[in-house]
């Protein structure tokens, strides 16, 4: 589709400044309400009509939503704290770099300056024939053009998928997954609190959400327990560009260790599926381990397990096991 | 719904006073934007009964401008078509490229990709800012791109000028590799990088010697 280059379509911008009021902006407007944070997703579907909501909350002005605060047990990072926030923050970035590593590989400064932490695991998929207004699964139609034989799908799922063959574009899912971050999700009804390899949902479950949350839902906070603080982290993510770029698949690990033993680990892979995969089979295998060469390799073939590539992406399958694999190794 | 119909409803919600206001603010660009606007720039603001304050103060390279902004309006739609900045240039409008980089509280932002609505109160600085106010001397990174001359067709200079200033803020020491890493956000399709690098580490050297 032809980009356009004028003006968003007119929307109803509503400025909130607490959570209590934007929920109940939410309640209010009820199915016709788009929620803003930093933008960087969702002017993309305003400029090409795809998505074209009649009123649009900001959440800018909702000082309780910014901000990375110490709790007793970890720390608690507002939704609507930038990514730059994140990348920069010393504790973060000592005890558990993964997630500050993870920020950093967004885009390009100029986005992490404005996105969200909140906004990044909330984004939508990056699929371009749904991006584009093609009438696909996802978007209420009955056909992924996608998984079509002569479609174009380099960078779609080599697991997981159920009719939709999209993957989860966020660079920080996996960190969080692998540092067992707690997602706060505020409605008028109350919050509740989801592990955030559970925050993040498949086709299977609903074809047209990305996580759990839903139209009048906000993930108000991210609580990075100390559970993890201080682990082995490990994480890499491959794109075509140095910047600017998805990934194609990335991987975010934790290990605990007893002098050279993994006593714990977390490995959850992005790329690869509609949702970050966190893979148990391979944290299994380490678990006892030094991460010695061969365990390195048993998990990332233990990892793979299942997957099944597209016409275009048989090399997810390789890369997906590698990085598994490299990530093991890291810790020997 | 013609422009008269549009009028009205305006009318109703601001005093007629700051209304024509605004309405001789937004028509003296008119001109210039047709193939942007498509037609009166009133366009899309009478389809809603909008609780925006439209008439906005934007603190912008130090002055207080009085504009007439719509909610979905860009600040880069706002700051060349609205206040005459066209040294925001405007390439993908899909915060792909880099040329719309403006500073918002110093720090780098896509004027394409915010909405004017989200900056207020907040103080934004475009290329046309950068110099003296009082004497017009250039900055320390003007000079620098003036000294390399680090660009060709130059379309994108005033976005790379933008990130390395707020590079110099962050990081008055970069290393190459760190200037390359602080400019990823900047695309120049003259692939000029090389020079364009030699620019930021010049007004490094530069700033350090003041
Ligand atoms: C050119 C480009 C390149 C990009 N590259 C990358 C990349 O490499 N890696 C990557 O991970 N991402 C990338 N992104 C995607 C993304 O825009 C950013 O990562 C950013 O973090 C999104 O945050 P935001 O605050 O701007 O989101 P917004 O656009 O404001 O929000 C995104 C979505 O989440 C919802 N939402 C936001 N906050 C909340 C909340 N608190 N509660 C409920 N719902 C919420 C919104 O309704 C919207 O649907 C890229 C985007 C662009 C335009
Ligand atoms: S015009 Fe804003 S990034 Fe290209
Ligand atoms: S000099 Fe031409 S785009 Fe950079």
């Amino acid at each position: 589709m032809a980009k356009i280059r004028d003006m968003i379509p007119a929307f109803e911008l509503l400025q909130p400044t607490s959570v209590e009021a934007a929920l109940n902006l939410l309640d209010e407007h009820r199915g016709e309400a788009w929620v803003l944070a930093g933008g960087l997703d969702s002017f993309d579907w305003f400029k090409d009509r795809v998505k074209r909501p009649s009123v649009v909350v900001d959440l800018g002005g909702i000082a309780e939503m910014h901000g990375i605060r110490e709790v007793t047990n970890g720390l608690e990072i507002g939704a609507m704290t930038t990514l730059t926030e994140v990348v920069r923050h010393a504790r973060i970035r000592s005890e558990w770099s993964v997630v500050a590593d993870a920020a950093e590989h967004v885009a390009t400064p100029q986005i992490r300056n404005q996105g969200t932490l909140g906004g990044n695991v909330s984004q939508d998929t990056r699929c371009w024939y749904y991006r584009s207004g093609w009438p696909c699964y996802r978007a209420g139609g009955n056909t992924c053009y996608a998984a079509a034989p002569q479609a174009m799908n380099r960078e779609h799922c080599i697991m997981g998928r159920s009719r939709c063959v999209a993957v989860n574009p966020s660079d920080t899912a996996p960190a969080l997954i692998a540092v067992d971050a707690k997602m706060i999700v505020e409605s008028s009804k109350g919050p509740k609190v989801y592990d955030a390899e559970d925050f993040f949902i498949g086709p299977a479950i609903d074809i047209t959400r990305m996580t759990v949350m839903k139209e009048r839902d906000l993930l108000t906070r991210i609580h990075i327990p100390s559970t993890w603080a201080n682990a082995e982290f490990y994480y890499e993510k491959v794109r075509d560009r140095g910047a600017w770029d998805f990934q194609l698949v990335s991987v975010a690990a934790a290990f605990q260790k007893e002098g050279d033993r993994i006593t714990a680990a977390r490995i959850a892979v992005n790329g690869v599926a509609p949702y970050p995969v966190r893979v148990e089979a391979a944290e299994r295998i380490v678990v006892g381990t030094t991460g010695d060469e061969a365990t390195a390799a048993a998990a990332g073939e233990a990892a793979i397990e299942g997957a099944r590539a597209l016409r275009h992406n048989d090399y997810k399958i390789a890369m997906m096991r590698n990085l598994v694999r490299r990530a093991v190794r890291s810790v020997a | 719904m013609d422009q008269s119909e549009a009028l009205g409803v305006l009318e109703q919600k601001y005093s007629r006073r700051t209304f024509i206001k605004g309405v001789i603010a937004t028509g003296a660009t008119v001109s210039s934007t047709g193939y942007l606007f498509r037609g009166t720039p009133l366009l899309g603001a009478a389809a809603f009964q909008t609780a925006t304050e439209r008439l906005l103060s934007l603190n912008v390279n130090g002055q207080v401008r009085r504009v007439d902004v719509l909610p979905h309006e860009t600040l880069a739609m706002t700051l060349r078509y609205k206040l005459g900045l066209t040294g925001t240039k405007l390439g993908c409008d899909r915060a792909e490229c880099g040329a719309c980089t403006v500073l918002v509280d110093g720090v780098a932002q896509y004027g394409c990709s915010m909405l004017t609505h989200q900056v207020r109160g907040r103080a934004v600085t475009t290329i046309e800012g950068l110099e003296d106010p009082d004497t017009g001397e250039l900055s320390t990174v003007q000079k620098a791109v003036m000294d390399e001359g680090g660009f060709q067709c130059a379309f994108c200079a005033p976005g790379f000028i933008m990130s390395m200033t707020a590079m110099l803020q962050d990081n008055p020491n970069p290393t190459r590799e760190e200037a390359a890493h602080a400019l990823s956000g900047n695309l120049c399709r003259c692939a000029d990088y090389d020079k364009i690098l030699n620019c930021a580490m010049r007004a490094a050297e530069l700033a350090r010697s003041v």
